[in-house]
């Protein structure tokens, strides 16, 4: 993973030290309450309903176990013990005081962590794939990419007050959407051309949120050493147009709809071939300098299916379970990659406790080079493991909580805080979590019921990707009570398939102790009525919307 | 007269923000509508440009280089247009003079402003002008490229 250097860190260290005198000062009034929330924001620190809510960044997903335990401290130190992984791959802290934030900042910056631009009108954290790097379908790793994204979107002087957030996500994966880059706000998909050369294929303008819309393309190939001038265009020209006057039409997906995609590819053409050429254009030095932090770890040489795991695997139906669930193929012989569930029945989706992260760290340092990765959705990875270790690592994780294995079923859902934490909110959406979980923890009819992603927001802001759930729920406000929409089809593409759709709403909402049974339902019909080996969002698409929703609300005259 | 930093260093004195002496600033719209007199009058060298933040700097574009001064306005802070604006002065353009930021003008934005291009700074009238100086020296670390520097990170490491 990326080492800072000298400069990285003397940059980071001087965040800190900015941030403690804008603290001191709006401690000491003077500065007003409006003109310190960007400041805030930046640097992570939200004010939800009860308390301020830190958002630590985990760049692109990548930690190691000095990091998750310095998490674990500050969970300890300065939380209820706890902390929760969100859906852009971050680490957030519901319960921090706001005067001790700037020493959770410097904490963390001793481990090479920060909170910079979590939130607020900037480029945020771009995402990627959280198996970069050891899956064999991968073009090339996307981690330098992304790292040298970090790098020039980290206080870019012209872009720290867009109209409004600025996501940017990379994919590498031929023939899949890893990273959900077609509802992002640029997404980025490392391609090779004709000629082979590497490079990228960008969309631009797709997004969740109110209005949600999937990204089109705006260039089909641009050079690998264009990236940063294209992004420098692309942004340039959303932060001098795009609307300022409503914050919910100001997102650059609002801008090319309005302009319409050719002019938008017209003007951003323009601005980059004015500064394709200039010395921001990157280097094969920087693309060597930083891919080299990311090379394979130390490999021992092994061989596929070692007889440990074979046998183990023979005598435990529950561990071979779990193998076929929530372990994958790596790309090195003789090794695998595994998720860790953060999806434990009675607790919150992506939440662990600090001794949980401690443990992780542990297993980290002990199976996989002492490194892992947060996912999007919401769960923990280690990249390299032994196969001939699978057994062990089984048997520690599940002491701990975190081998459910449910990944991609029903109950590995991906849910927002919600009205338990979140000031925005119209409805809680833990609670609708908790109770599809209780509902639904028979494994052999989760197995069967094979990959749906349920995900659940508890407003339009749609931090919980309700969009592009198969099932998709979102926490709406009648009449200041809580209740709640389905809708059914979303898609972010994954793993399977490059094509993102967008849910259909599949009519009135429910209050939130019918949802168990709306889903069962929905369930129930999707089991009634698919053929062989066909996945829910593969039965929906074939069945039509209409069928399901008579199976909910019964038949229209 | 408002807090001015100049070049680094607190005003005392700004000609631009007296009536007197024939300084003054012509909006974007009269430079457009009365282009003759105001090159007329621009050799005195007391006639600057007010750019407004919905106003793109290519409206202005090389046109620049008449005025000794351009103001660029910040109606509120968080409205960023004015940093792509001074970038697009000094890096495309060619614009030499003075680039004064004004309006919502706030301590914890100079640094970026000065990195953007802007060499003057006309702070709304309660902030400090001690902690506006420390403010300017921030970072001594930078990623980008910016207008006193042209070269990233990458090419300087
Ligand atoms: S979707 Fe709404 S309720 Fe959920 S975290 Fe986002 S803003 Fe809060």
């Amino acid at each position: 993973m990326y080492v800072y250097d000298k400069h990285d860190q003397q940059l980071l260290n001087e965040r800190v030290a900015q941030f403690r005198w804008q603290m001191e000062r709006y401690l000491a009034g003077k500065i007003g309450e409006d003109e310190f929330l960007p400041l805030r924001l930046q640097n992570g620190i939200y004010v939800q309903r009860y308390a301020p809510m830190l958002r630590v960044a985990v760049p692109y997903g990548a930690l190691n176990a000095t990091q998750l335990r310095a998490l674990a401290q500050v969970a300890r130190d300065y939380d209820k013990g706890y902390a929760h992984f969100s859906t852009r791959q971050n680490v957030q802290f519901n319960w921090p005081a706001l005067e001790d934030c700037p020493q959770i900042l410097a904490d963390l910056a001793e481990v090479q962590m920060h909170a910079v631009q979590t939130s607020g009108n900037c480029i945020r954290n771009t995402t990627t794939d959280e198996y970069a790097g050891v899956i064999a379908e991968e073009i090339t790793d996307p981690r330098p990419y992304c790292e040298i994204i970090r790098q020039w979107s980290t206080f870019h002087p012209e872009f720290a007050y867009l109209p409004r957030k600025f996501k940017i996500a990379v994919n590498a994966v031929p023939g899949a959407d890893r990273a959900a880059i077609q509802v992002h706000d640029i997404g980025v998909n490392i391609i090779r051309n004709d000629q082979g050369e590497l490079g990228y294929r960008i969309l631009v303008g797709g997004g969740l949120g109110r209005t949600p819309i999937i990204g089109t393309e705006i260039r089909s190939f641009l050079a690998e050493e264009d990236l940063l001038t294209y992004l420098e265009a692309v942004i340039r020209v959303y932060n001098q147009f795009g609307r300022r006057d409503n914050k919910y039409k100001a997102r650059i997906k609002i801008l090319v709809k309005a302009l319409g995609v050719e002019r938008m590819q017209e003007l951003v053409e323009a601005e980059w071939q004015r500064i394709r050429h200039s010395d921001s254009r990157l280097t094969r030095e920087e693309l060597e300098r930083v891919a080299a932090h990311f090379t394979a770890p130390d490999y021992t040489p092994l061989t596929d299916e070692p007889q440990e795991l074979v046998s183990a695997r023979a005598a435990n139906p529950a561990f071979a379970r779990w193998l076929g669930r929530n372990v994958r193929q790596h790309k090195q012989a003789g090794y695998a990659v595994v998720t860790l569930t953060l999806k434990q029945k009675g607790t919150a989706p992506g939440d662990v406790t600090a001794e949980q992260m401690d443990s992780v760290a542990t297993l980290a340092d002990r199976y996989s080079f002492g490194e892992l990765r947060s996912t999007h959705q919401q769960n923990l990875v280690l990249a390299d493991v032994e196969q001939r270790e699978l057994f062990n690592l089984w048997q520690e994780a599940k002491a701990l909580g975190l081998a459910t294995p449910t990944l991609g079923l029903l109950t590995d859902m991906i849910c927002c805080p919600g009205g338990d934490f979140c000031a925005l909110a119209n409805a809680k959406s833990i609670p609708v979590a908790e109770a599809i979980q209780v509902r639904f923890d028979d494994l052999d009819y989760l197995h069967d019921l094979g990959e749906i992603d349920l995900n659940i927001s508890g407003c339009m802001n749609a931090c919980g990707h309700h969009h592009v759930g198969n099932i998709g729920v979102l926490g709406v406000d009648k009449k200041g009570e809580e209740f709640y929409q389905i809708s059914l089809g979303g898609s972010c593409g994954g793993e399977h398939s490059e094509e993102a759709s967008l849910g259909k709403i599949l009519g009135p909402s429910f209050a939130r102790d019918q949802m168990p049974d709306v889903i069962a339902r929905i369930l129930d019909f999707y089991v009634a009525q698919r053929s062989d080996g066909e996945s829910f969002l593969e039965a929906y698409r074939r069945l039509g919307h209409t069928p399901f929703k008579e199976a909910v609300y019964g038949k229209a005259d | 007269m408002a807090k001015l930093i100049k070049q680094g260093a607190l005003q005392d004195t700004d000609p631009w923000s007296t009536d007197t002496d024939g300084y003054r600033l012509v909006t974007l719209e009269q430079w457009q509508n009365e282009r003759d007199a105001v090159l007329a009058e621009l050799s005195a060298g007391r006639t600057g440009l007010l750019l407004d933040s919905h106003e793109t700097a290519d409206l202005i574009g090389d046109d620049s280089r008449h005025f000794p001064l351009i103001a660029v306005n910040f109606p509120k802070f968080a409205d960023g247009r004015g940093y792509s604006a001074a970038r697009l002065l000094r890096e495309r353009h060619g614009y030499q003079g003075e680039l004064r930021a004004v309006g919502d003008v706030l301590i914890d934005q100079l640094f970026y402003m000065k990195r953007c291009g802007f060499d003057a700074f006309a702070l709304r009238e309660d902030q400090d002008s001690s902690d506006a100086l420390q403010a300017l020296s921030t970072f001594s670390v930078t990623y980008q490229a910016d207008v006193g520097e042209p070269r990233p990170l990458f090419r300087r490491r």
